[in-house]
């Protein structure tokens, strides 16, 4: 098994020929990995909030935003710069402790779900072994901190808001976890370093969309409905709720929201690409290019450069996900909630569960292609 | 004393205090959302516990099943009918205020005496962390499956009498007294069924 890039590994023997115990060396390097990987969640949402401004704007035959540096590379940092700077308002009447702690409750699952998105063979803070159950456990409270700022505005709009949310987030966990457990029934294991490695042995022709083509769409639209993206935007439509749950919030306390709803879009299309597009893996396995050029893959120039593709690799795939949710946002048009939830229980359910079935008895039948 | 022991005693010191300061809030509390809501942070202080007990997969499921559908359950059956009306005052409530909590102490010294009385260091099972999502999958589907299928079938009843009870619609008559059922829904009338059935 080829192991990879090890930096804990490197760092800590770094540390220790300066004469530094291990625990010491590890206490170091525990924080590191977190904020890598919280300064790579607030970029890729800086990137995305760019990409959205400007496909928006190219769907509708715009220019988008131009002069807020090169092609307004820019805005996002202006945008929130502008949100960091207002005033923030707690209205007379509201609930000020639920008020605030809402928006805390909405980002803070987002953020620990990040724990096990891997770039690489151990490129990921932590590979826990629960692993994509773990974002499907934390994925749960966020319906709390819905309800809680919905609740504490003090304002019909946001409690029937924060309520709609609430109910689409839980319809849609259900098709959303039974696709991901067809997914880990196939890989025998939750962990998502062993999802992406069971996929990797025949370049893109082993990666789990062939093999769970339906798992794949059930899984775009719970997620697009659990970011609530448009089609599913119904807890912030503003024709009937003016903003939803987020109706009387301003300036840092939005901003919360705003951040949590983008790195949740990050973080699914990163997730689809792991759980369906093969993650870090390159669309040909690495280790035959590296044959094919006389190449050893366990010599460290090698790893770095393969490390690297892998990251590249992720992040192209996101990317082109989080491109198609835009454009799906300026193609589709909203469902009704009656409609939402029709599709998410009389539909999708009933889907994924034959899917899940059905994938078991494949997994019995074929055991060589469906991992037995 | 080496930083991980100590790490643990200090979590496990926080996540006791969450614990029992919140679940004295929920008891306490006048306010019944703020119950909810204290409620739902005591389940995810239980939930650490069970991650400092090297339980991963219970902690995890600890959150999905009580923190993201009991929970919110709660909250939403609390959302829904909050009516801002005053409770009528009942008689002698100062007097079942101080049973009750004469009841929970009674309780509490019974689980200290047997706290302090039982010897705790007995040599259980070992941890077995990572591998522990298996083991319980294998024991659910060998020694434990009974328990596990009648638990299932519980849910199915409770849920089907759930859907009888809120969509009385679809039945053409009343299962209590017979009467054909109205079927606009949202129209029905108020009248509680079985009060007729006594005054006959």
């Amino acid at each position: 098994m080829n192991t990879g890039l090890d930096l804990e590994l490197s760092f800590n023997n770094l540390l220790q020929g300066f004469g530094i115990s291990s625990e010491i060396s590890h206490i170091l390097w525990l924080p590191l990995p977190m904020l890598l990987v919280l300064s790579s969640a607030l970029i890729g949402v800086l990137v995305t909030v760019w990409l959205e401004r400007k496909v928006s704007a190219a769907a509708q035959q715009r220019i988008g935003p131009e002069y807020a540096g090169a092609l307004g590379v820019l805005q996002p940092m202006a945008d929130g710069l502008k949100l960091l700077v207002k005033e923030d308002v707690i209205p007379a009447k509201a609930d000020g402790l639920l008020f605030t702690l809402g928006p805390i409750l909405v980002l803070i699952p987002v953020i620990l779900s990040w724990l096990i998105v891997p770039f690489g063979q151990n490129l990921l803070i932590s590979n826990v072994g629960i692993g994509i159950f773990l974002w499907i456990a934390l994925s749960s409270i966020q319906p709390i901190g819905l309800l809680m700022s919905g609740y504490a505005s003090n304002n019909k709009y946001s409690l029937l808001g924060g309520l709609r949310a609430a109910a689409q987030s839980i319809s849609y966990e259900i098709p959303l976890a039974l696709s991901v457990l067809a997914v880990v029934m196939m890989s025998n294991s939750l962990s998502t370093i062993d999802i992406v490695n069971q996929q990797n042995s025949f370049g893109f022709l082993s990666w789990n969309i062939w093999r769970q083509p339906v798992g794949f769409v059930i899984f775009w639209i719970c997620a697009l409905a659990e970011c609530e993206r448009l089609p599913f935007d119904l807890p912030e439509a503003e024709e009937e709720l003016v903003a939803g749950y987020q109706t009387e919030y301003a300036g840092m306390k939005f901003a919360l929201f705003y951040l949590g709803s983008y790195i949740n879009l990050v973080l699914s299309a990163l997730l689809v690409s792991v759980l369906y597009l093969g993650g870090w893996g390159f669309p040909f396995p690495v280790e035959w290019i590296a044959n094919l050029l006389g190449q050893n893959v366990d010599t460290p120039l090698v790893q770095v450069f393969t490390g690297s593709i892998g990251i590249v690799m992720t992040i192209i795939k996101t990317y082109l996900l989080v491109f198609l949710a835009i454009l799906l946002r300026w193609t589709t048009p909203r469902v009704r909630i009656d409609q939402l939830l029709d599709l998410g229980w009389k539909f999708l359910l009933p889907i994924s569960l034959v899917n899940l079935l059905f994938t078991a008895a494949l997994k019995l039948a074929f055991p060589i292609a469906f991992g037995g | 004393m080496n930083i991980a022991s100590s790490t643990e005693q200090i979590c496990f010191l926080i996540l006791g205090s969450v614990v029992i300061l919140g679940a004295l809030g929920v008891v306490l509390l006048k306010n019944i959302v703020y119950s909810a809501f204290l409620l739902g942070g005591v389940f995810m202080g239980v939930a650490g516990l069970y991650l400092l007990l090297n339980a991963s997969f219970v902690a995890a499921a600890q959150v999905l099943v009580y923190v993201g559908a009991v929970n919110v359950l709660i909250l939403f059956a609390i959302m829904l009918v909050n009516k801002k009306e005053e409770l009528k005052q009942i008689k002698g409530l100062r007097t079942r205020k101080v049973l009750s909590g004469l009841v929970c102490t009674g309780l509490l010294f019974l689980l200290l005496r047997v706290d302090l009385t039982t010897n705790w260091n007995l040599p259980g099972p070992s941890a077995i962390g990572e591998l522990s999502t298996e083991r319980i999958g294998e024991h659910l589907f060998t020694d434990y499956l009974l328990p596990f299928e009648v638990a299932s079938v519980l849910l199915l009843m409770a849920m089907i009498g759930a859907i009888v009870l809120a969509r009385r619609d679809v039945l053409n008559t009343d299962i209590a007294t017979g009467d054909s059922v109205d079927q606009n829904l949202i129209e029905k009338s108020n009248d509680p069924i079985l009060l007729e059935q006594s005054s006959n």
